[in-house]
């Protein structure tokens, strides 16, 4: 058999599992999808003790507006019923677009928003949708449930802010507006792959173009998605022009010594980052905010 | 907890026979259709969700069947490559990869069947570059894909057409 000896544990309601992760907290492993931990046990990279099965508690998926505005969904939905969602393309349109990134459709039929997100890879698509949609995530551990803002919640590769013993359970998305363009761009040598550098952008304009606030985030060239501060401060008050795209552009990749592995140096991590973050601004310049659905 | 001695009825449904066994927590699906079930179509590659050759349809839906456990595929319908054929005449869509010289070694075309079929009863009317991206996660080394994608067409529109 490939994977090592483990316990398997399937409980049916989140109570259970909860009470399953405190009780064999560092021994056990939560499986979501498994489309990223089947093949580190395949691999024999890890040896959990125990796995905790997250599929058959049923209230963990599912997909619905907020009565505040905004969007919850369910840590155990399948990429692909987010990829398909109406309400997603609705209430969060980069995520909808970004989604449809991830692997291919025989691992967005089985993996998870939840399982991507506290699996945590640098060059996974969905930790950078919800840094640059501020989300927050909740988790349910034995001292009850808090939500943990994405700004926080990544801490390093594959390291996010869930302590042992928790389970992260709803994303959250804030009220999408509708003054709100984006863009998302990356880059990989086969497409599935899993991104050399990209880009999730939005910018709220008004009149003339004029962006009065604006979220740039690089992923795949750091630890964790990375917000690009000095570039989204450039570009708020602003008119949005090619020439101020392209300066923005650069100045997002500043700041920072971007990773290097097998797939890419950091020289070419840093040239090709600057070139997502353009298009995907530029993606974003040209889109009409108005062509998503009404709310 | 002790893994050994691990074991989990489960119950599924695998090309419309019913079946009722135990099986280890950390048996693969895929090893659980080759080995207990004999249903060797099915065809490891990679053994960690690359290569696409172990795609079978589980509700409806193309997994790969090295990245699901067997325990989990409990309570589901589960379709293999062997599962296609019916009263062994060829499905459309097998046909079609035989008209259109799909395979050469045979190594990936159930994974592709597998990937081509749930793809076309999802998508009835698609076009080339819907084919291509539905055929993305599946590794062929031999033919080029060229073939492998007008035959999915060439299925998808007999289908379209009734010519099942």
């Amino acid at each position: 058999m490939k994977p090592p000896p483990f316990a398997y544990v399937a409980p049916d309601s989140l109570e259970e599992a909860i009470a399953c992760a405190a009780r064999y907290e560092a021994d056990g492993k939560i499986l979501a999808g498994g489309q990223s931990l089947m093949p580190v046990l395949n691999f024999r990279l890890a040896h959990p003790a125990v796995l905790i099965d997250l599929n058959r508690v049923k209230d963990l998926s599912g997909i619905a507006p907020r009565p505040e505005g905004g969007l919850s969904i369910g840590a155990m939905t399948r990429h692909r019923a987010v990829e398909w969602s109406d309400d997603v393309r609705r209430h969060c349109p980069l995520m909808s677009v970004a989604i449809a990134h991830v692997g291919h459709v025989q691992i967005r039929n089985r993996g998870t928003i939840g399982g991507s997100l506290s699996h945590a890879d640098p060059a996974a698509e969905l930790p950078a949708v919800v840094l640059a949609c501020d989300a927050e995530l909740c988790v349910a551990g034995p001292n009850g449930s808090r939500a943990i803002a994405a700004e926080d919640f990544f801490q390093g590769v594959f390291t996010t802010a869930i302590d042992s013993g928790e389970i992260l359970t709803e994303i959250r998305l804030p009220p999408w507006p509708g003054n709100r363009r984006f863009g998302f761009q990356e880059i990989n040598r086969r497409h599935g792959d899993f991104a050399l550098a990209g880009a999730a952008v939005w910018l709220d304009t008004e009149e003339a173009d004029r962006c009065t606030a604006a979220r740039l985030v690089l992923f795949g060239v750091s630890e964790t998605p990375l917000r690009a501060r000095m570039a989204e401060q450039y570009l708020i008050g602003q008119t949005i022009t090619p020439a101020r795209i392209t300066e923005a552009a650069s100045l997002a990749i500043e700041g920072f010594e971007p990773t290097f592995d097998i797939h890419a140096s950091a020289e070419y991590r840093r040239e090709v980052g600057s070139v997502m973050m353009r298009r995907a601004l530029q993606q974003a310049a040209m889109s009409d905010s108005n062509a998503r659905p009404a709310t | 907890m002790n893994a050994s001695g691990d074991l989990h009825a489960i119950e599924l449904t695998v090309n419309g026979a019913a079946v009722r066994t135990e099986v280890p927590g950390r048996l693969t699906l895929a090893d659980f259709l080759r080995d207990r079930l004999r249903l060797t179509g099915t065809h490891l590659g990679c053994e960690h969700g690359v290569c696409g050759a172990c795609t079978v349809v589980v509700d409806g839906a193309s997994v790969r069947s090295c990245l699901m456990l067997a325990v989990q595929a409990d309570g589901s319908n589960v379709l293999t490559v062997e599962g296609l054929a019916e009263s062994g005449k060829l499905s459309s869509l097998q046909e079609a990869f035989r008209a259109h010289h799909a395979l050469q070694c045979g190594f990936c075309t159930p994974g592709l069947l597998m990937t081509a079929h749930a793809f076309i009863e999802e998508t009835p009317d698609p076009t080339v570059d819907d084919v291509r991206l539905a055929v993305s996660g599946n590794i062929c080394r031999c033919t080029g894909y060229l073939p492998i994608v007008e035959a999915i067409l060439s299925a998808a529109r007999a289908r379209k057409h009734g010519q099942l």
